[in-house]
């Protein structure tokens, strides 16, 4: 029986996590393969409405990466970001999915390995989190594993 | 401009708890100003409704449509083409005159997604107050600006009351005295000597009184 690979999306400011992602790719360090890297020309384009959608087209998780709190090249960004991101995690638990399958993070640039611990830390949460409730895919999978142990 | 809030999501999704297909319509006016109605919040709505339902095994297909205005006919009637028979529910993200103005036009269940709260302006981005209290006849030219009949908490005509503490009202602590906020005004403006004078009762029948208000203007109708 193969494991739950989370699907996951990892919206990523151009002005800091995409280049922390490079600089990680740069420094050959490991991260796992389960998240599929979005860039956005600043944090402060976060959209509630694009997040949901994200899962609604598949998504077992989702996160930001915006610059470090004070250092957004567009100055609030990150800040108008971290709300939304609130916001849609509000609403995500309204549903029952749970806004624990979404986070905002702050990086700079320069911390690729970050970069890489985040991806870590995160596909390790939605993998403990399980599939989506969206995902029946994944739900079946899960329950004939369930059905097995008895 | 009207301003309104989003009912909680479980709300509306009860609304339309047996539909399958739902209109999911904005308004491009005050609510879109006042972030409640608008083509954001509208797109935000049905992601919402849509990721509920599929997640309750019943998908939910949704159409978003923001019309310019809901409370005038002309842009009521761009809707027409996506009403088709297999929409089973109209959700309007108006406020209570474009959802009256939807279900009027057009033969299908319309529910609101708005509470409408009142008439206001936005002291700063994300906040709004009232100020109006669409009297029917307007005597902010005696109060030097500043509405009686609503930021009052008891609308009174010749104030404060004996509740006034300290530039506040009784009623909320939080909310400044409008008529120490009149006085204040007056004061600066040398204009306290018309304060002195005793307004009589205000003449209600401009206002609640007699049923629905209308107003016609014989020069502008074009029939
Ligand atoms: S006096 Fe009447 S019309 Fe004028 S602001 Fe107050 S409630 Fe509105
Ligand atoms: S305290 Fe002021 S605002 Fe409150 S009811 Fe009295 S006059 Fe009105």
């Amino acid at each position: 029986m193969q494991e739950f690979e989370p699907k996951i999306i990892a919206f990523c400011c151009y002005y800091c996590a995409y280049s922390a992602a490079d600089l990680a790719g740069s420094l050959r360090l490991q991260y796992p393969a389960n998240i599929r890297v979005i860039e956005m020309p600043c944090s402060g384009k976060t959209d509630v409405r694009v997040l949901l959608e994200a899962f609604e087209d598949g998504a077992d998780g989702v996160y930001v990466l915006g610059c470090m709190e004070g250092d957004c090249h567009f100055l609030k960004g990150n800040f108008r970001a971290k709300r939304r991101v609130q916001q849609a995690k509000k609403i995500l638990d309204e549903i029952g999915i749970g806004g624990e399958r979404l986070e905002m993070y702050n990086l700079s640039a320069a911390m690729g390995p970050r970069f890489a611990e985040i991806a870590r830390e995160f596909t390790e949460r939605i993998r403990k989190l399980g599939p989506s409730p969206l995902n029946k895919k994944y739900a079946s999978a899960n329950s004939r594993k369930a059905g097995e142990q008895e | 401009m009207i301003i309104a809030e989003g009912k909680p999501l479980a709300e509306v999704a009860g609304l339309i708890q047996g539909a399958r297909k739902v209109l999911v319509v904005g308004c491009g006016g005050c609510v879109t100003v006042c972030l409640a109605g608008g083509e954001k919040e509208t797109g935000i709505l049905a992601a919402a409704l849509r990721l509920l339902r599929q997640k309750e095994g019943n998908p939910l297909e949704t159409v978003e449509v923001t019309l310019t205005r809901q409370c005038d006919p002309e842009y009521v009637d761009m809707l027409e083409k996506y009403v088709t028979d297999d929409v089973d529910a109209i959700v309007s993200l108006a406020c209570g005159v474009g959802v009256q103005f939807l279900a009027e036009r057009y033969n299908k269940w319309v529910v609101p997604a708005l509470n409408t709260k009142f008439a206001g302006g936005t002291v700063e981005h994300g906040v709004w107050e009232e100020r109006c209290g669409l009297c029917g006849e307007c005597i902010l030219y005696k109060t030097g600006g500043i509405c009686p009949i609503i930021r009052c908490s008891k609308s009174i005509l010749n104030g404060p009351c004996g509740g006034s503490q300290n530039g506040k009202c009784e009623v909320n602590p939080e909310t400044p005295c409008a008529w120490q906020l009149i006085y204040d005004r007056m004061q600066a403006l040398g204009k306290l000597d018309l304060l002195m004078e005793i307004q009589p009762p205000k003449d209600w029948s401009k206002s609640r009184d007699g049923g629905p208000r209308k107003v016609v203007r014989e020069d502008v109708r074009l029939a």
